[in-house]
Order: structure tokens, then sequence, then C-alpha cells
């Protein structure tokens, strides 16, 4: 089985705290009105993004929410061009014409993000599908949340994935609402895993802020999809620290207690284990986290100086 | 070589996929042929690997086709039904449409949804239905419609090869209605018409099932002195509105037919677009023939007084005449 190691937990820290910096600067820049529409981040996420994403290659395919900042970082789009993406400039990955819900980055197998809950859902069947027809080894990875579980379309996925024994890997980020409402008040079913258990499908269901649990069972489901057994899900439980978009006051819910995030943070938990385990210390983190937080900063230095769009490209992309 | 417009289908199919190994088929029991034969022997010649079975999941095999045509295959899936593309549109609407777009032109959706569509066969208000002029609506799908044998082949044989999602609209009552058909049928380009029959009085541009009907009208006008240009647009979506405009710069004057609800029909765009390129070209205003208002009634004599046909046009011509 394979487990994680000094080099790899230190490349997932470095996403992790990528992600972290890019979504709190995201969230300023938004009140700021710098970046524009719908925001949704995914501060408190960050351990399955990077736990995913850091094990695929560039030819596998990866699907996305509305939720996606963490999941294009993670896959490796270069983070400048995200941002512009943001504030609807032309340099943006999708040039400025798709926006925070779609982001693309086909070179880093990002295959699309869908502001539609759970319509991405068949779109990855349909890679898995095409790279089981090329005989490659490639899989498809498909990011949703709990909310898209009571959606026909995951159901309509399921049985055909499960019925086509497609090379795809479902990972659902519970975070326990969907949108503003808790999953209780949606559904009886507790546990996504218990939803899809009558199809058979090799699942699992593990603490989401645990980078290293996350790492590890994606290991394991990624050489089984690649072995060509069929479908796999994973759920991970997890926390969204902020609310369902930015400028949701969140009224349904309490906010955690700061002590009590201390001990969920996903980051800070992969750095007190690390350190634990000897993997690094304190201070290589530190520097690391640095790092990462000026590129953010050359990131927004880079969006801001990149023009919008010429009015020219409405319409000019309609059709290829 | 005389041949059936379900057989042009398939075998317009079976030709792309015997060029490319990357065109495939999928939907609800193609493998079987479907209820029409418009995918029969497919599945014996290239096997079930590429002539897909699939559940009664109109959403999931859509996403499917638009899945796979992002990563480098050429999906032709099949909605039975135009009736069940409802169940289906997010992922033509929202995913297909758009994602060529939304990305900056990274991605490509190069699938053909076929369907079919039309009233006549006694098969109630979910089975009717004439749906097109809904997904003329979306930017990014193209809208073809062939009333000829001849056309399904060539068009479809276009439809795969198009790097765009295209809707291919057949039509139930046209199937198994035979024509005289090349053994490899000419490739027609998408977006381009045909002008059925010339004409001088007045121009008559038809779709799908009205063609023929059109025809009929046109024939029955003749007898009276009215000579009826009938013009068959082929494609909705892009519109050769050059061959209607100039046919209207001749005869001054244009009757649209489709079976469709005349209400919000692809027909009102027509009108639309002829008056704002020709509005001095016209001498009286612009007749539109379809279906009245109201869902597709079941009882024969019901349905059959519901779809428009041959006299409904040769009454609006004359009218327009008058």
């Amino acid at each position: 089985m394979p487990s994680l190691d000094s080099e790899a937990a230190l490349g997932l820290l470095r996403t992790m705290w990528r992600i972290r910096h890019f979504e709190e600067r995201v969230g300023q820049l938004k009140r700021a009105d710098e970046v524009h529409g719908l925001i949704h981040l995914s501060v408190g996420q960050e351990a399955v993004a990077a736990g995913v994403c850091s094990q695929l290659q560039g030819d596998d395919a990866i699907y996305s929410g509305h939720r996606a900042h963490g999941h294009a970082i993670a896959a490796g789009a270069p983070i400048e061009r995200a941002m512009a993406e943001l504030m609807g400039r032309v340099d943006g990955l999708c040039k400025g014409l798709g926006g925070s819900m779609h982001l693309v980055d086909t070179e880093h197998g990002l295959m699309g993000a869908t502001g539609v809950v759970g319509g991405n859902i068949p779109m990855a069947l349909g890679s898995a599908l095409a790279a089981r027809m090329g005989d490659g080894k490639q899989v498809a990875v498909v990011f949703f949340g709990d909310g898209a579980v009571q959606a026909g379309h995951f159901n309509e996925s399921i049985n055909l994935a499960t019925l086509w024994e497609l090379p795809v890997i479902f990972v659902c980020e519970n975070n326990g609402f969907a949108e503003f409402t808790p999953r209780s008040a949606h559904t009886r079913v507790e546990r996504v895993t218990d939803v899809v258990a009558p199809y058979g499908l090799t699942r699992e269901t593990i603490d989401g802020n645990d980078a290293v649990a996350v790492w590890e069972t994606f290991a394991r489901f990624l050489a089984s999809a690649r072995a060509g057994r069929g479908p796999l899900l994973l759920e991970c439980l997890t926390h969204r620290l902020r609310g369902h978009y930015e400028g949701d006051p969140a009224h349904y819910r309490k906010a955690l207690e700061a002590k009590d995030w201390q001990a969920k943070d996903p980051i800070l938990r992969l750095q007190r284990h690390g350190v634990e385990e000897g993997w690094f210390v304190e201070d290589d983190v530190k520097a690391l986290e640095l790092e990462e937080q000026k590129a953010v900063e050359a990131a927004v230095e880079f969006a801001r100086a990149s023009p919008f769009p010429p009015a020219d490209l409405i319409g000019d992309l309609t059709y290829a | 070589m005389k041949i059936t417009y379900v057989k042009a289908v398939v075998e317009a199919q079976a030709q792309a996929m015997r060029d490319d190994s990357g065109v495939f088929v999928l939907g609800e029991d193609v493998a079987e042929g479907g209820p029409y034969g418009t995918t029969a022997g497919l599945a014996e010649e290239f096997g079930t690997d590429r002539v897909l079975n699939t559940p009664i999941s109109e959403s999931a095999i859509c996403g499917v086709a638009v899945g796979a045509a992002q990563s480098g295959l050429r999906p032709i899936v099949e909605v039975m039904f135009i009736d069940f593309v409802t169940l289906a549109l997010d992922q033509l609407v929202n995913q297909a449409a758009k994602a060529h777009a939304m990305s900056g032109g990274q991605l490509r959706v190069p699938l053909v949804l076929r369907t079919q569509g039309g009233a006549g066969r006694r098969w109630g208000a979910q089975h009717s239905q004439s749906l097109e002029s809904w997904l003329t609506h979306i930017p990014g799908l193209k809208v073809v419609m062939p009333s000829r044998a001849a056309d399904a082949a060539g068009l479809l044989a276009s439809a795969i090869a198009d790097p765009n999602p295209v809707v291919f609209v057949e039509n139930k009552m046209l199937y198994f209605k035979s024509e005289d058909v090349p053994k490899r049928p000419p490739v027609v380009p998408v977006g381009r018409a045909l002008v059925v029959r010339p004409g001088s009085d007045v121009t008559i541009v038809a779709l799908s099932r009205l063609v023929d009907e059109a025809l009929v009208a046109a024939e029955r006008l003749a007898g009276e002195g009215i000579e009826a240009e009938v013009i068959d647009p082929r494609t909705l979506v892009p519109l050769d509105l050059d061959t209607i405009v100039e046919s209207v710069g001749r005869t001054h004057r244009l009757v649209i037919a489709h079976e469709a609800v005349v209400h919000g029909g692809f027909g009102a765009e027509i009108a639309a677009q002829v008056q704002a390129a020709a509005f001095d070209d016209l001498d009286a205003p612009i007749e539109r023939v379809g279906a009245p208002f109201s869902p597709v009634p079941f009882s024969p004599p019901l349905e059959d007084a519901y779809v428009p046909g041959a006299e409904e046009i040769a009454a609006a011509a004359k009218t327009l005449l008058a």
C-alpha cells in the first residue's frame, strides 16, 4: 500500500498553502470588486484537491463543479492565469469567457467545471469511456459536493459507470451543506457511500481534512481504476470554512470556534503530522508558505496588468 | 437506387464508423436497431463496444457523449424521441453548447445528437412534438432537419465531421418513404438550403415533413396558374438566409410552413430575418403555417386536423396573392 513520504507531503503542503492564500486573496478581491461574479471558495477543503490531483497525470481527465479554484490549482493550472480569469481578463485560463465556476485548463487535464450542480458527473463518464476505447490507462476524476447526490444525473451516472465498469473515480466533498441547507434536511441517507452501496462499487468515507488519509486512499483507488477494476467513490468529510458563496452571511450555521478549527484545519494538521514524523521542521514549512503567499501576490499583479478581452471576442468562439 | 430515409440514416452512420474509429453510437436500444431501425445492423458490423446500449438515462447518455467528444471521440447519441430531449437539456444547453466558448476555445464538442419528432402516429402529446425551435435559440448548437433521404445521408456525414455539437432532427413520418439516392450520397454541407421546386409567384419555405406537403400545395397552385418556389432550408442553425432572400426578391411573397406550433416556432425567426433583410421586396405580410397552440391531440381525426399540410399551405399562398 503506497504511503506518504517527506517529499510528497511537502508537495501537498505547498499546494494547500497555494490554494489557501489564493482563496483568501480572492475573497478580499471580491469584496474590493476586483474579482467578479459568483465566487465559491474552498478554504478548509484543500486536502481533498491536493491529495487527489497531485497523483494525476496531464492526460487524465478532471471535472470540477462551482467550487473549482482548488481543483484547478492542485491540477497544476498556473495561478496567475486562474486569477486573471476571475478578474475577467484576456490572459485568464479561458480568456475571461468562463469565470470562477467554469475554469478549464486542458493542458493540465481540467476538462470542465460547471455551475450546474452535478452536471459534470456524466461528462466524466464520457472521458472515462474515451480512455477505455483508446486502450489507455487514463482515468477520469469528478469532484462534486454532497448536494449533487440528490440530483438525478448523479444516480444515472453511478448506475451507468458501474454497468460499464468505467475507469472513473467519483470524489464527493461532503461538507455537510447543500448550498444553505444541512444534509439532514435534504435526505435520510447520511453517508454518500450508503447511497451508492446497492451498486456494489468500491467506496470509502474518510476524513477529508486529513491529507494523509486522502492521499493514501486515493492512491489505492487510482491504482485500482488504472488496472481496469471499475469505478470507485471516495467520500471526503470536510468543512467549508466560509459561506456557500462570497457575501453569503451564513446565518444558517454556527461559526466554528477558532480552537476547534485549529484542530480541523487540514494544513495545520499535516504540518503537525509531518513534524511529528520527522518529514520536515517548522521552518521549512514557514518558508514554503511565504513563497506561496508571494506567488499569489505576483498572480494578482499579473492579473491586474492583463487587459479585459476585446469586445470582438463576443460571438467569436461560439462555434469551433 | 431506391432507399428509405431510415436506411439513409443507418448507412451514413455506418460509413462514418468505417471511415473513423472514433465514431461510435450510444442510446437506448441502439444495438437492437431501435424502434424504427435507425441503427439497424450497426452492432452486427461494429460490435457492441462501438454501438452502446444504454439505460433510460437521457441526462447521463448525453453527458457521456459530451465528455467523450471533449476527450477526442465523435459520438452519435440517439435520443429516441425529441420529446425526451427535455431530460437531457442540461447536458445539451448548459454543457455541450457552451464548452468551446466558456473554455476560451480550449474544448471542442464534436457530437451529433440524433432524434426524431413530429405527429401522425397517434402517439399522443408526449411522443409527437416538434421542439426544434427551442434548440435554435441556443448559441453553440447547430440544428439540422433534413426532409429527404439523400439530404439525411449527406447532412449526417457533415454533422458527424463538424467540430461542434449538432442536433439532427429526423421525422418519424418520413422514415419509410423511398427515394432515389446515389450509392455514395454526396456530402451536403451544414447551412445550405435547397430550392426543391423553382417558381416565380410565391416562395414557400418548408421544414422537414412539410416540404412534401409544400410540393403538393405547389402542384395544386400550379393548376390555378400560381407558380410557387419551394425551399427546404435543411439546416436551421446556421440558416441559409441568402437563398430565401434571393427567392423573395423574385416572388415578393413568403409562406413559412412547419409542423411545430406556430407560436414561437422557427418560422417566426425566418420571418423576422427576411423582413429585416428584404422589407422593400415584400408585397404582402409574411404568412406562417404551423400547428395550433395546443398539445398534440391523440384521437385520430383530431390529430389529423391538428397537423398542418398542403391544404393550409396552399390557402396561405392564395391569401398573399389575393
